[in-house]
């Protein structure tokens, strides 16, 4: 459960978020979707505590962001975020490892190798366990992060999932793979799944809510099926209503 | 392994035996100090060392002057070799070395304020002001480099090494105008210290570096963990519970003090920070928690065998041993380069 109240957040004097208030419920997914520079990002990273609002504030299962420690945190919330380059090469089973480190000092060594294990078979990552990082594709970078940041929260109910672009190197399948993954996650561990992302098929199809952000201000918060129109494509992305409707309105129609 | 693993492609890798490669280097490091300790100009046989049936002419020889300068080697090689994993780790990118990125040019430079401006200081007090300098030397550059890596916002690799370089010249310039002012005892003090030399080894010198670095060392291989996961960046480990402000502190201190140690007591020996994290990457992988000790094996045992060769090859006259460092570490630096270009474009 994600409160957000009245966020405020400006850089060098130019707001990008301006009093948003939104609400994510746990065991439902929802999307954040908006043009590029609407400050989908940002407000991503307010809600994870990443970045402190200039106004407001984001309560976490009701209670304030800022009273948290870093390692109560990292227990609550796991966040992909988006392309990140390591340079050393470390074995996709060593990253996801990692993922564990909230627990490295009261779950064994053993324990924490095959919650990663498991992580990596969920996102049918297994046959990488091995391989270098730095030579895998990146896709098959992205399905690696995405293991180790569900074994941060393995064993946690009601966590919180943040996911900034998780398909965006995804071919099809892996795509429709890992937004069945998160649905499943999200109603078995009633997890609070928010993810930023830019294909309003996939948004549209997979996610239970939505946002829209343009130009720091949020509207929406209802179902995705409801709100993912070729009207309001058209409105938010500033499209011209023939390609909205020519693009997404065969296909959202039904 | 048999070669039916090797024809199949399956790398020879040291990385399952993990923890069992210490004793084999702790063995190795033992074997190495013993050979040098019997080597030199009063020859004392490896087997009346082991025996203990020494003259006294010799056992003078090995107290005074062999002994303090093998543990000095290992020492330095030691401190040398982790902090240059431990930096590496730090700035996220494996070219940071403690001389590439300036950090060893400016603890000289202050090594050399000391030297000439300050003047002599006798005993221990004199030895742990050098190495206090050469510490503060070595902050101060962390520092600069730290805060002009991160200008652009992210941390910045380009910039990094920009910084490095304009430390470098800065540094180099400042030590040359020292040199310049310097009378002929500050100045044979000083060719000593960019040149790199473990010729100066007393058991003053062993204990002061060993009470810097030890220390340093310990603290740095409890953070090894912790620096793994700064290598995700420095946000993802923020959200996986790291207190990333405070380790990056810790990094920087400790790997300030093990460098400037060693470069209050040595001089500058290049390439041990650079290349032998490398090595041990190459054999045992990239995990922190055993590359920083298992580095710090290795540049004990290679700076040792180096030191070994700079006072043997052309004795009685003696080489600075930062010098043969240099000429094997160079062209070896740039086989890794070809190396790793190849191999990142599977030719």
């Amino acid at each position: 459960m994600i409160d957000a109240e009245n966020i405020v957040y400006s850089i060098g004097g130019q707001r990008i978020l301006a009093n948003v208030y939104a609400t994510f419920k746990p065991g439902e997914v929802t999307a954040i979707l908006g043009p590029n520079g609407a400050g989908k990002s940002t407000l991503l990273k307010c809600l994870t505590g990443a970045l402190k609002p200039d106004e407001g504030r984001v309560l976490l299962a009701g209670k304030d962001l800022k009273h948290f420690s870093l390692t109560e945190l990292s227990r609550k919330r796991a966040v992909l975020s988006q392309a990140n380059p390591i340079s050393f090469p470390f074995t996709a089973h060593e990253i996801v490892v990692m993922g564990r480190n909230p627990y490295s000092l009261e779950k064994t060594t053993a324990s924490n190798a095959e919650i990663a294990d498991e992580a990596l078979n969920l996102v049918d990552a297994r046959h990488l366990r091995d391989r270098s990082y730095p030579t895998l594709s990146g896709g098959e970078q992205q399905r690696v992060q995405f293991a180790r940041v569900l074994s941060q929260i393995w064993e946690q109910e009601g966590a919180c999932l943040f996911l900034d672009e998780p398909t965006s190197a995804l071919d099809l399948r892996h795509q429709h793979q890992l937004m069945d993954l998160v649905q499943k996650l999200a109603a078995e561990k009633k997890l609070t799944v928010i993810i930023v992302m830019h294909d309003l098929n996939l948004a549209y199809h997979c996610t239970d809510r939505c946002f829209f952000i343009r130009e720091g201000w949020i509207r929406g918060g209802g179902t995705s099926k409801d709100l993912i129109t070729a009207d309001t494509i058209a409105e938010i992305f500033d499209l011209p209503m023939k390609y909205a409707a020519m693009r997404f309105g065969m296909d959202l129609a039904g | 392994m048999s070669l039916n693993d090797r024809a199949a492609g399956a790398p020879f890798s040291f990385r399952k035996m993990k923890i069992s490669v210490f004793p084999l280097l702790g063995l190795l490091l033992l074997v190495v100090a013993l050979i040098s300790a019997s080597i030199g100009a009063v020859s004392i046989p490896l087997s009346e060392i082991v025996s203990g049936s020494l003259t006294d002419q010799q056992m003078a020889v090995l107290n005074s002057i062999r002994l303090p300068r093998v543990l000095l080697a290992v020492i330095v090689g030691g401190a040398l070799a982790l902090s240059g994993a431990a930096m590496q780790g730090l700035f996220r990118n494996p070219l940071a070395d403690p001389g590439l990125i300036g950090i060893a040019t400016s603890a000289a430079l202050a090594v050399a304020i000391v030297i000439v401006l300050v003047g002599p200081i006798a005993g221990y007090l004199g030895l742990y002001a050098l190495s206090v300098a050469a510490f503060a030397g070595a902050l101060v550059a962390c520092f600069v480099i730290f805060r002009f890596a991160r200008l652009t916002g992210t941390f910045s690799v380009t910039y990094m090494l920009l910084t490095g370089i304009a430390i470098n010249a800065l540094s180099g310039a400042g030590v040359g105008f020292l040199t310049y002012l310097s009378d002929d005892q500050q100045l044979r003090t000083l060719t000593f210290w960019t040149m790199g030399s473990l010729g100066g080894a007393l058991w003053i010198s062993v204990i002061v570096a060993a009470t810097i670095i030890i220390p340093s060392a310990v603290i740095l291989v409890r953070n090894a963990r912790e620096l793994n996961v700064l290598l995700l960046g420095e946000s993802e480990a923020r959200y996986l519970g790291v207190e990333v402000e405070r380790l990056k502190r810790t990094i920087v201190i400790c790997t300030a003090l093990s460098v400037g140690a060693a470069i209050s007591v040595s001089g500058i020996i290049g390439f041990v920070g650079l290349v032998v994290p490398h090595l041990v990457r190459l054999t045992l992988g990239p995990d922190h928690r055993l590359l920083i000790p298992a580095s710090a094996f290795l540049g004990a045992i290679l700076l040792l065998i180096a030191d070994t060769f700079a006072r043997t090859v052309v004795a009685p006259a003696e080489m600075p041993v930062g010098i043969l460092t240099s000429m094997i570490g160079g062209p070896f630096f740039l086989w890794l380069l070809v190396k790793q270009y190849s191999g990142r474009f599977g030719l």
